[in-house]
């Protein structure tokens, strides 16, 4: 008995410099270029999770991804990381996706690899922040999911019981494969790549789909396939009178502490 | 007479209490079907939920489609969604806003994802505004750079469907005369419908105060970084009596917690003073916090989008301003 796992990455801008992102005024799409990009942080223990189970039930572990040619290297990275297999889905018609229209190819593409019994996620990217396509995923692929997952303990190898934090508190739940989990960074420490690791890596194979091999559905993808549009960027108006305060340090902030009193916010 | 499809809220409860953000989410709710002139309806899934049908009402619920049943007195996700699923399917609803719980996030994509239609998470605002005279739901959300805010639509698919975080919309008045329909439906679950299975749900108290119960927050940013750290913004917040949050950079530096950090993917507060310390403005930062009393920003860079939103800008060095700040403060608090 061994178990196939997908784990399913996201290449994200680096969040140190999510103040050097800007929005096209004329295209209304995202500007990143020259922004440095990482594995989305979730998605580490969502792979550190997948390898885990691995060497606890044997098994295989596929990583797989949707982006630009360039997401290959959140694969590269997955792979050093000691994961056997994985997919880029990659075509001009993906591009422009909402939530659901990355779930559709997601779900083609893992179901063009043959059989799946546990599929993990990260609970969030730190871009979109929405947590939405695990669960999407899950039910196009017509299995239960559980969000939040910071504890798994298996009772057998089909058998396992999660907990799932809640704002404060949490939920353990009973479930049974396959099922999509979507992790929090609770559930483990990843493991960082090691040098034998970055080598047999160079010698693993990154799959790389169309939307033709992998038959998603007509008018499920890209930005024609999404339900949500972006309408408007706008700029935020603040009603707020944004008095500066300047000076030498010691008057700036007596003239700032003066103020706090008028307002009686002290 | 109120026609056409109506606006739907779907109203959580844990242990048999409304959680805040659906009594939230029917201010707006109530606001748009107004706007819409249709009606206001709640989903409202547990068990012996009576109490909490009339409390509804009288926040604005035109009808509450009550579903009882004592294996859905804790949330089952599998069940939960296939309820909702097929009460949409069956009543059409043109607009549907979850509260963005653990729970509100773990339901709505699967919802949304069952009955194929669009989901945009955490929106900051909410309105009506007309295409060639028909109606739909503008859903507003933070955008990158600056001060941008992003409206986003759903043009075909219905329908409309929305989170939002608690503590970003107003909690509406609540009006005991106001009267409205329980509608009970029974749908057919079966033991085998339960493919995950909540078996236990504990609620924890929380250690100290929460930032969304606090008065006073202080919150600490990236820019302490290259200042020397986030010590000085524990220290302003013990002066201050305050709670301490801060941006998602101080929660990936390990400064601060997950439940302290504010903005968009994190909590959304309104104290009667907020401060913030060293961190630039993003709107996903901002939007946590802009219902504040009062706000005062502190950092170098007087360009800084922060100070648009700010009541109160101190512009300087922050290894210089923040120990006259807290000595200061010493003295008149």
């Amino acid at each position: 008995m061994s178990l196939d796992i997908v784990v399913c990455i996201k290449q994200v801008p680096d969040p140190e410099y999510f103040s050097k992102i800007t929005i096209d005024p004329v295209k209304q799409t995202i500007r990143r270029e020259g922004i440095p990009t990482i594995i989305n942080p979730l998605d580490k223990h969502a792979l550190e999770e997948g390898l885990k189970i691995k060497e606890k039930f044997s098994g295989k572990v596929t990583a797989v991804t949707m982006g630009p040619p360039s997401a290959r290297e959140v694969l590269e990275e997955a792979l050093a990381l000691g994961i056997d297999d994985s997919v880029l889905l990659c075509d001009r018609a993906f591009a422009g996706a909402d939530t659901l229209a990355t779930a559709y190819p997601l779900a083609s593409g893992i179901k063009k690899l043959g059989n799946f019994d546990l599929i993990l996620c990260g609970n969030e990217t730190v871009d979109g922040a929405t947590g939405q396509v695990g669960p999407q995923l899950a039910e196009l692929l017509g299995i239960p999911h559980v969000t939040f997952v910071n504890e798994i303990e298996w009772t057998n190898e089909r058998d396992l019981i999660v907990k799932s934090t809640l704002e404060r508190g949490y939920m353990k739940l009973q479930v049974t494969l396959p099922v999509l989990l979507s992790v929090v960074k609770e559930i483990n420490e990843p493991r960082l790549p090691t040098v034998l690791g970055i080598m047999e890596a160079t010698e693993k194979e990154i799959k790389f789909f169309n939307a033709k091999d992998i038959d998603v559905p007509e008018g499920t993808i890209g930005l024609a396939g999404s339900p949500t549009r972006v309408a408007d960027v706008f700029e935020h108006k603040s009603k707020r009178k944004g008095e500066i305060i300047e000076g030498l340090p010691e008057d700036a902030v007596k003239r700032a502490v003066k103020r706090l009193r008028e307002l009686k916010a002290i | 007479m109120k026609r056409g499809n109506p606006v739907w809220v779907w109203t959580e409860q844990r242990n048999n209490r409304l959680m805040d953000v659906g009594v939230e989410l029917l201010g707006k709710g109530l606001e748009l079907s107004e706007r819409l002139n249709v009606k206001l309806e709640t989903i409202l899934i547990g068990n012996q939920t009576g109490k909490l049908a009339d409390e509804l009402m009288a926040y604005g619920a035109d009808t509450v489609y009550m579903i009882e049943d004592p294996r859905l007195q804790t949330y089952q996700s599998d069940v939960y969604a296939n309820v909702l699923a097929d009460l949409i399917r069956e009543h059409s609803p043109d607009i549907l806003l979850i509260g963005a719980t653990n729970i509100g996030m773990d339901l709505a994509p699967r919802v949304a994802s069952k009955v194929e239609t669009g989901l945009t998470a955490h929106c900051v605002d909410l309105c009506i505004d007309e295409d060639n005279g028909i109606p739909y739901l503008a859903q507003v959300v933070p955008g990158w750079g600056g001060n941008l805010m992003v409206k986003i639509v759903c043009p075909e698919k219905r329908p409309q469907m929305a989170t939002v975080r608690p503590g970003v919309l107003e909690k509406p008045a609540r009006n005991e005369a106001r009267k409205g329909e329980i509608i009970k439906v029974t749908p057919d679950i079966k033991d085998g419908d339960f493919k995950v299975k909540t078996i236990e749900m504990v609620e924890e108290k929380a250690l100290g105060i929460p930032i969304e119960e606090a008065d006073t927050v202080v919150a600490g940013g990236w820019g302490l970084f290259s200042a020397g750290g986030f010590k000085p913004v524990e220290e302003l917040a013990e002066v201050l009596g305050a709670a301490v949050g801060g941006t998602r950079p101080a929660v990936d530096k390990e400064w601060i917690s997950d439940d302290q950090m504010i903005g968009q993917s994190g909590k959304t507060i309104n104290p009667k003073l907020f401060i913030s310390v060293g961190a630039s403005g993003a709107m996903h930062f901002t939007t946590g916090f802009l219902r504040s009393k009062v706000i005062m920003a502190i950092d170098q860079n007087p360009d800084a989008p922060i100070f648009k939103v700010s009541d109160i800008g101190l512009v300087g060095d922050l290894r210089e301003i923040l120990p006259y700040l807290i000595e200061e403060l010493k003295n008149v608090v």
